[in-house]
């Protein structure tokens, strides 16, 4: 069973506040709910948050309001959900559709521009930093060859091969199910027996 | 609203990418706006905050059918696959101690460490095409420092660099250019 952490009024926050900041929409947003739910409010932990972020990749459909309609509802059931959704989206929302005729006049000035294109920097210092985390993670809980070979195979389906995301992500979760089941195969590969897999053991 | 179900449900990937998709819906098979009416609520939408599919859902959604219009749009483009989403990781979380979704979860970190280096790059690459690369990096090195080392919230390292973006940078340029 899931475990019970966190409470509405933190969800909401947090929902919230990455709703009004997220710039760039989906994927890049997905550095402020990690932030949120792992760093600031400890909801849960990264390889969790890893797990999550890789179903909702493989899930059709915009992937900012599935994480937060998750997160609502491991915090608060399907009310939870619901909040966790609505906090998320409503000021966007509500802007788009009351300012649509000014913003559109207002887009093409230059200061506006420049306004929006430095939120992009930022936004690729949390991207790189969660990458770094997930680099670091990957060895922790695959020998490092095989990580190597997972990140060096994972690189060239997507930018040589260029097969869609959502594929490469079912056929490594296909592989790593594989795997799984096959136990001395796994031993090789992975840290399932070592100290630092202890803990899934 | 129909037309916002199936681009969404087959919109993979999330916000930027099912664009294209919501277009395809909305101005070929609908003809709920022209194509330049599309894009113009498109700019807008990126140029707000916040998820970019529900901005667009709403626009369009409100401009055919007011608020009615708008939260129909809404919930046809949200429901189906959040709804989905935690039925799966309900799932996930009955066969948590099981040897597959153990092997499951150590294999998908390499695909998401790739992905999210790819997407680091993109997101670099569209600052630089506005800003230029010596602003880029510059914003980037500065943001890293406060959010990385001084522990600043990136809610605010992200307000920070959009004033500076909006009133410092566009006198920066005058003087450059």
């Amino acid at each position: 069973m899931v475990e019970k952490k966190g409470n509405l009024r933190e969800l909401m926050t947090a929902m919230l506040r990455v709703g009004i900041v997220g710039y760039g929409g989906g994927p890049a947003t997905m550095t402020l709910f990690r932030y949120e739910a792992v760093t600031r409010y400890q909801w849960l932990d990264d390889s969790e948050f890893a797990e999550i972020l890789a179903l909702a990749n493989t899930l059709p459909g915009p992937m900012a309001t599935k994480m937060a309609a998750y997160f609502g509802f491991r915090i608060g059931g399907w009310l939870g959900a619901l909040l966790g959704v609505l906090a998320h989206i409503l000021p966007s929302t509500l802007l788009v559709v009351l300012f649509f005729g000014i913003i559109n006049h207002y887009r093409s000035y230059h200061a506006v521009r420049l306004m929006i294109a430095a939120v992009n920097p930022v936004i690729s210092v949390l991207l790189g930093m969660l990458a770094y985390d997930f680099t670091r993670k990957s060895i922790q809980s695959l020998r490092w060859p095989a990580a190597f070979l997972g990140v060096l195979a994972a690189l060239g389906c997507l930018l040589w091969l260029r097969i869609p995301d959502a594929v490469v992500v079912l056929a490594f979760l296909a592989f790593g199910a594989l795997i799984g089941q096959t136990g001395k195969l796994s031993r090789w590969m992975d840290k399932s027996g070592s100290a630092k897999g202890g803990k899934d053991v | 609203m129909i037309g916002f179900f199936i681009a969404n449900l087959l919109g993979y990937g999330g916000g930027p990418s099912s664009i294209p998709l919501m277009e395809a819906q909305i101005v070929n098979h609908y003809h709920w706006m022209s194509a330049g009416d599309f894009a113009n609520v498109l700019a807008v939408a990126n140029a707000l905050p916040g998820p970019v599919a529900t901005k667009i859902a709403a626009a369009v959604g409100y401009s055919k059918g007011g608020a009615v219009g708008a939260l129909a749009a809404l919930l046809a483009t949200i429901v189906p696959s959040a709804i989905a989403l935690i039925v799966m990781l309900r799932l996930v979380d009955k066969f948590r101690q099981s040897a597959v979704v153990k092997g499951m979860t150590r294999w998908i970190l390499p695909v998401i460490t790739v992905l999210m280096g790819i997407l680091t790059w993109q997101v670099l690459e569209t600052g630089a095409r506005t800003l230029g690369w010596v602003q880029d990096l510059l914003i980037a090195a500065v943001s890293l420092f406060f959010i990385r080392f001084l522990k600043v919230h990136p809610a605010f390292v992200i307000v920070g660099a959009f004033l500076y973006g909006g009133f410092l940078l566009p006198h920066f340029s005058h003087v450059l250019s």
